[in-house]
């Protein structure tokens, strides 16, 4: 099990190297979207209209943060279940979306895009918000903020911890672990 | 005839929803260190640490464990000598949801319509389940609900002939089914005869039980744990992500049910097992 840092935004070299079963630290912007959110994203794609964000090479965080007590930077925040986006990921994936952190498999369309498109998808201990948010530097909500909690934000992380569930070889951390027990 | 009034309910639901979603309570938290010991993942090992350290971070700094802060749902007895005065008791207790987790900061995680799906924004309305009972005590008991478990549940009309076995299968179908999703080590509540709603009911309550007890009938504890033998043999572990420990404890409720049919329903929760109990 290796360790690596890397620093966002994500490139095809960076992704080259990371395998499923690495642990990895993810220092810089990500951002925030769960189910909401991408079905406006993906209408907006299917509309031909504009994302509220690059998403070339970006990482989306599957999250839904607690909100901020006064004078804190965010609530708990750690990641939601993932398969509830895999109808709308092939789509982001396609538009340039490179890294997903997430928890739980993806469906095979997803793993398919993951592989066609050379990307990553990471989990992040599901129940863990609280540390989680201490990775957590800074949070914007840059878009549809009629959504709650389920708004895109634009996060700084330093050193968020995840570990690599499916890389771009479609190595499948959820299969190896269960099989070979 | 004992007078309760709404405003000590209010008060004491807001300060249940904070303190539940702040402090895990310690039977859970103990079963998650003795998890620890007997995890032979390093992966697995590595996870239930993080856990019981995020336990630890949330409780001293008074913020919640987990971001999903659930929907309110509550068992409450109503013993039938007690006067409510001063409100309806039903809205007391949302009231109590609404200064809870906007107080707490607390996620809101409620839409109002499952089709339209606004956010109501203050976690209302919650879910209340009563019953009349002797005496003049209210009890609540709360639980706030994941939906990264509850999402995983699931009810089966069996018949009769399935009989133990049947009840068996089903339980570890849901449990593989649900694989990493919910969160594990998960607790599984099980509910066992009745209707069909009253099954959903009772797995829910299930998931009240304080970690460590036991159904006092003693063929109902026997397959308590051989389902918790069964689901920690998966082998889908802390996270899914592989090791020996992927339930905390299997309860199971069970009522008389009909001729024909065993219901029955599982209802997942995650390892971040929310519950506590308060008597007015």
């Amino acid at each position: 099990m290796k360790e690596i840092k890397i620093t966002t935004p994500l490139n095809d070299n960076i992704i080259k190297k990371l395998n499923a079963g690495d642990r990895v630290y993810i220092t810089g912007t990500i951002y925030t979207a769960r189910d909401a959110a991408h079905k406006r994203m993906v209408d907006s794609l299917k509309n031909s209209e504009s994302l509220p964000f690059d998403i070339n090479n970006s990482i989306i965080y599957y999250v839904g943060p607690c909100p901020p007590k006064p004078g804190h930077v965010i609530g708990s925040a750690g990641p939601t279940t993932s398969y509830r986006m895999d109808d709308y990921t092939p789509i982001l994936l396609k538009a340039g979306l490179k890294g997903m952190i997430g928890k739980g498999n993806r469906s095979k369309e997803v793993i398919d895009s993951i592989i066609k498109y050379n990307c990553v998808y990471f989990a992040a201990i599901g129940g863990a918000g609280a540390l989680i948010s201490n990775c957590i530097k800074s949070s914007e909500i840059i878009a549809y903020e009629d959504l709650g909690t389920e708004a895109i934000r634009k996060l700084y992380v330093e050193d968020l911890p995840v570990i690599v569930a499916i890389d771009s070889k479609g190595n499948n951390l959820y299969d190896i672990n269960i099989r070979n027990k | 005839m004992r007078k309760i009034n709404v405003s000590e309910i209010i008060d004491k639901v807001k300060e249940m929803c904070i303190k539940a979603n702040y402090e895990l309570g310690e039977d859970v938290l103990k079963k998650l260190q003795s998890a620890k010991d007997k995890e032979q993942s390093p992966i697995g090992k590595d996870i239930l640490d993080k856990l019981i350290w995020n336990a630890n971070i949330s409780k001293d700094k008074q913020m919640p464990m987990c971001q999903d802060t659930g929907m309110a749902v509550f068992f409450v007895e109503i013993g039938q000598d007690i006067y409510i005065e001063g409100g309806n008791l039903t809205e007391a207790i949302n009231e109590g949801v609404r200064r809870g987790y906007k107080e707490g900061f607390l996620r809101k995680s409620v839409v109002n319509d499952p089709i339209i799906r606004e956010n109501t924004m203050d976690n209302t309305p919650a879910i209340i389940h009563y019953d009349l009972v002797e005496g003049d005590r209210l009890k609540i008991s709360f639980a706030p609900k994941g939906f990264g478990s509850e999402n995983m549940s699931g009810l089966k009309m069996l018949k009769p002939s399935d009989g133990i076995e049947g009840i068996k299968k089903f339980v570890l179908d849901v449990v593989k089914n649900a694989g990493a999703n919910p969160c594990p080590p998960i607790v599984v509540g099980v509910g066992i005869g009745g209707t069909m709603e009253k099954a959903c009911i009772l797995a829910k309550k299930a998931l009240f039980r304080k970690i460590g007890e036991f159904n006092p009938i003693k063929h109902i504890e026997k397959l308590e744990k051989e389902l918790l033998d069964e689901i920690n043999k998966t082998g889908i572990g802390p996270q899914g992500l592989g090791g020996d420990v992927t339930a905390l404890s299997v309860n199971i409720e069970v009522f008389p049910t009909h001729i024909a049919g065993l219901p029955v329903a599982v209802n997942i929760n995650c390892h971040a097992a929310r519950h506590m109990e308060v008597e007015l």
